[in-house]
């Protein structure tokens, strides 16, 4: 049963990293897209209605992760306590400048909530990049079962590794740019006029660099991390995901002229990376780097079998709900965002 | 100072403080703007649903904190009780959330798009996954205060009841006390801001919401004694007598046991100070008969005393204190309403009790909490046992600050837009 879990929770996580990635990466580029307050309004009425939701992915995947795998989050959580933290702002400023910016007719009040959804939005691409790379290279997990890492050390990432070195950096600013060009697809999808165009143009501009940056990722993790892709290899069940990834890199070039196929394809592509790197690193949760035996596994962290059991009855009750509300909200979308409705 | 179980405690303390203040009235406005919608009062319920929006958003954005707090502040807690209370923090999740934030955005933007009926049902939602949300924390407090349906395998606490867990009946009875608290907070607020209006000589605008707010705010200030409250207490003497003996201010076992009013708890000497007794009260109210002996904390070994005795006396009979108070006002605003005339100093009370009820709700946690102490989960695991061994004291009081100045500053944005919406007042329907 922890392996079905172990499935379940990065399935959640994945939708997670799909659905608020592209409001994260809309966040960033809401200064280039959109100039005027028009504009800007545009931008916000298209992810509007759904941001709260996608957030909230991250929430039930964390409750997830706490109820199947109590000590990863346990351990996971208080060893990257500061950087935690502030993810905690991070969303806290994204939320409020997101719902108080329209309320006061004011250029300036605007101007800083429109600089503050810019900021925030980047950075928390950032950091899921940067704790995705985490995870990757391992945290120094010893005979306590605990950890705790610096920021920063020497930037290898090796030995001492803090939360940010070369890898995980690397990481982190794959992340900006794949979610910026999914966020961008993502507007131009929702969007008409001026802010479409440049939406379009920032797709044109930041895919290739995803591509690119996409081969330099594999390459650095093959380089930190070489188990996962022998892992993969010897997983066939995996390798749809792998082939996922690659056709919705592909499918992005090829459905220029279309807006939902390409935001698809885009979604996609994320989905499969995430996918093929949770297939690649199971069974393990928290890679130590000081010993392997002291590696979180999914078989080692995970509930009582019980507890388990029941949560997937809950689990599978409530996930078809979850569609439905989902279609509702996201209905509302078929037609194009107006400044009017923000 | 360097300790940092007392920093995690401040932190936790003041985060999940400051975020209740949110949730509390969400869910009970929630319900007030179902009523409005359902009595018909359009433009009451549209004034409400802006009010909501904002308080909502101040809510999420306090209240995901408080699920990473679990792992980053209390992670031997989490590895300990994690298989237990995760299932219903992963279900609040899964059932409240998404239904709440799936129906906010169509009940605050969507009413023309909607129509009336498919809008109706949106509110309803809303409140719905409001309401789900309460009871799945409520249920995960009840099983720190009194657990049940767990058993303890290799030092971890595993599920084997379900049931037992979910329909824990302390959990059943803190929630209808907790909910028809969110009701008070709510009918104040909303009853407070009528009366704003009224005074204002804006007597149309005020008219729903005095009226709402009052019925619905005499309804929850009684149920809030009685059943709600009285259930408590008992649950309280039978399985926490210890925090009741604190709560009370008993220190020695007494038959026909006095209900002290007020006084002063000296805990080094171990007595009350300056109390006024209504005699034999509390064995009634505790046991059910005036003959029942009420333990006092003497009788109980001093390392399961609550660590902080005076707090949690004082926030006792203020909560208590001021429940009385409400029912008196709302007993006296009922009675204007029923005549159909307000007089001045009764608006005004109504206006000036608005921020109250946060603080008897307030008072209420802190005695739920303080109560429960030196336990983290009753009788297994202690506050000192639970708390991160790996996270050092500096980073948290360092974060607390942050946490500080960003509240400051959620509090006065909060303010500043819940201000104008008040001054603008509802507006007709078009």
């Amino acid at each position: 049963v922890s392996g079905l879990w172990y499935g379940l929770v990065a399935a959640m996580l994945t939708v997670y990293v799909v659905l608020d990635g592209f409001d994260f990466g809309a966040g960033a580029l809401h200064l280039y897209v959109a100039r005027e307050d028009r504009e800007r309004r545009e931008v916000l009425a298209s992810i509007g209605p759904v941001w709260d939701g996608n957030e909230v992915w991250l929430i039930a995947s964390g409750g997830v992760l706490f109820f199947a795998f109590p000590h990863a989050y346990a351990a996971g959580f208080s060893g990257f306590y500061l950087p935690l933290m502030l993810v905690l702002w991070l969303l806290a400023a994204r939320g409020l400048s997101i719902s108080v910016r329209s309320h006061l007719d004011d250029p300036l009040w605007r101007a800083f909530w429109d600089a503050a959804l810019c900021g925030s939005s980047a950075l928390m691409a950032v950091v899921l990049g940067a704790a995705l790379g985490n995870v990757l290279r391992g945290v120094p997990l010893d005979a306590s079962g605990y950890f705790l890492t610096p920021w920063f050390t020497n930037f290898h990432a090796r030995g001492a590794a803090g939360v940010l070195d070369w890898y995980t950096l690397l990481l982190g600013l794959f992340a900006l740019v794949a979610l910026a060009a999914h966020g961008a697809l993502f507007l131009a999808w929702r969007n008409q006029g001026a802010v479409r165009e440049r939406s379009l143009k920032a797709a044109r501009v930041l895919w290739p660099v995803v591509g690119g940056g996409g081969l330099v990722a594999i390459v650095a993790t093959e380089l930190v991390r070489p188990e996962i892709y022998r892992a993969l290899a010897a997983r066939p069940w995996a390798w749809p995901l792998a082939l996922l990834a690659a056709l919705g890199l592909a499918g992005v070039f090829f459905f220029r002229a279309r807006d939902l196929p390409a935001f698809l394809s885009s979604s996609a592509f994320l989905a499969g990376t995430l996918g093929a790197t949770a297939a690649g690193l199971f069974p393990l949760l928290l890679p130590s780097t000081i010993d392997p035996k002291y590696s979180i596994t999914a078989a080692g962290a995970a509930a009582a079998d019980h507890g388990l059991r029941i949560g997937l009855a809950w689990w599978l009750l409530g996930m078809p709900l979850v569609a439905l509300y989902m279609s509702i909200t996201f209905r509302s979308l078929f037609t194009k965002a107006r400044a009017e409705d923000h | 100072m360097s300790d940092p179980l007392f920093w995690h405690r401040v932190q936790f303390g003041f985060t999940i403080t400051f975020h209740y203040l949110f949730p509390q009235l969400t869910m009970g406005l929630a319900l007030l703007i179902l009523i409005f919608k359902l009595r018909g009062h359009e433009e009451a319920a549209r004034f409400w649903l802006r009010v909501l929006g904002i308080n909502f958003a101040v809510g999420v954005v306090t209240g995901i904190p408080m699920e990473f707090q679990f792992g980053t502040n209390w992670a031997r807690f989490s590895t300990f009780a994690g298989g237990i209370i995760g299932q219903t923090l992963a279900m609040e999740g899964t059932f409240a959330f998404f239904l709440e934030s799936s129906f906010l955005a169509l009940a605050l933007f969507g009413e023309k798009k909607l129509g009336p009926r498919k809008h109706l049902a949106a509110v309803a939602a809303l409140f719905a996954g409001s309401w789900i949300s309460g009871y799945f924390i409520i249920v995960t407090n009840a099983f720190m205060q009194h657990p049940r349906g767990h058993a303890l395998v290799n030092g971890r606490l595993e599920l084997v009841d379900f049931t037992a867990f979910l329909f824990n009946s302390w959990a059943i009875w803190e929630y209808l006390h907790n909910m028809s608290a969110s009701v008070i907070t709510a009918a104040f607020v909303v009853a407070g801001i009528g009366a704003f209006w009224t005074l204002q000589g804006r007597v149309r605008d005020g008219a729903a919401s005095l009226r709402v707010g009052i019925i619905a705010g005499l309804i929850a200030c009684a149920l809030q004694l009685f059943p709600t409250g009285d259930r408590q207490g008992k649950l309280l003497a039978e399985h926490q007598p210890v925090a009741l003996a604190a709560m009370e201010g008993v220190f020695r076992a007494e038959k026909y046991a006095d209900l002290a009013i007020i006084g002063q708890p000296d805990v080094d000497k171990q007595r009350l100070e300056n109390p006024i007794y209504v005699p034999g009260m509390l064995s009634f109210l505790a046991y059910g008969s005036f003959g029942t002996t009420v333990r006092g904390l003497s009788d109980f070994p001093r390392d399961q005393w609550p660590d902080n005795i005076e707090l949690l006396y004082y926030a006792y009979h203020v909560m208590v204190g001021l429940g009385t108070l409400f029912i008196a006002l709302m007993l006296l605003a009922a009675w204007q309403l029923r005549r159909g005339v307000f007089s001045r100093p009764v608006l005004w009370m109504l206006m000036l009790a608005i921020p109250f009820p946060y603080i008897a709700n307030t008072a209420g946690w802190m005695v739920a909490e303080l109560g429960r102490q030196p336990w983290l989960v009753y009788g297994l695991m202690r506050t000192s046992e639970g708390s991160s061994l790996h996270v050092p004291a500096g980073d948290v009081a360092f974060t607390t600050l942050g946490f500080a100045g960003l509240y400051a500053l959620l509090s006065i944005v909060f303010l500043f837009l819940t201000g104008r919406e008040i001054a603008r007042g509802p507006e007709p329907v078009p």
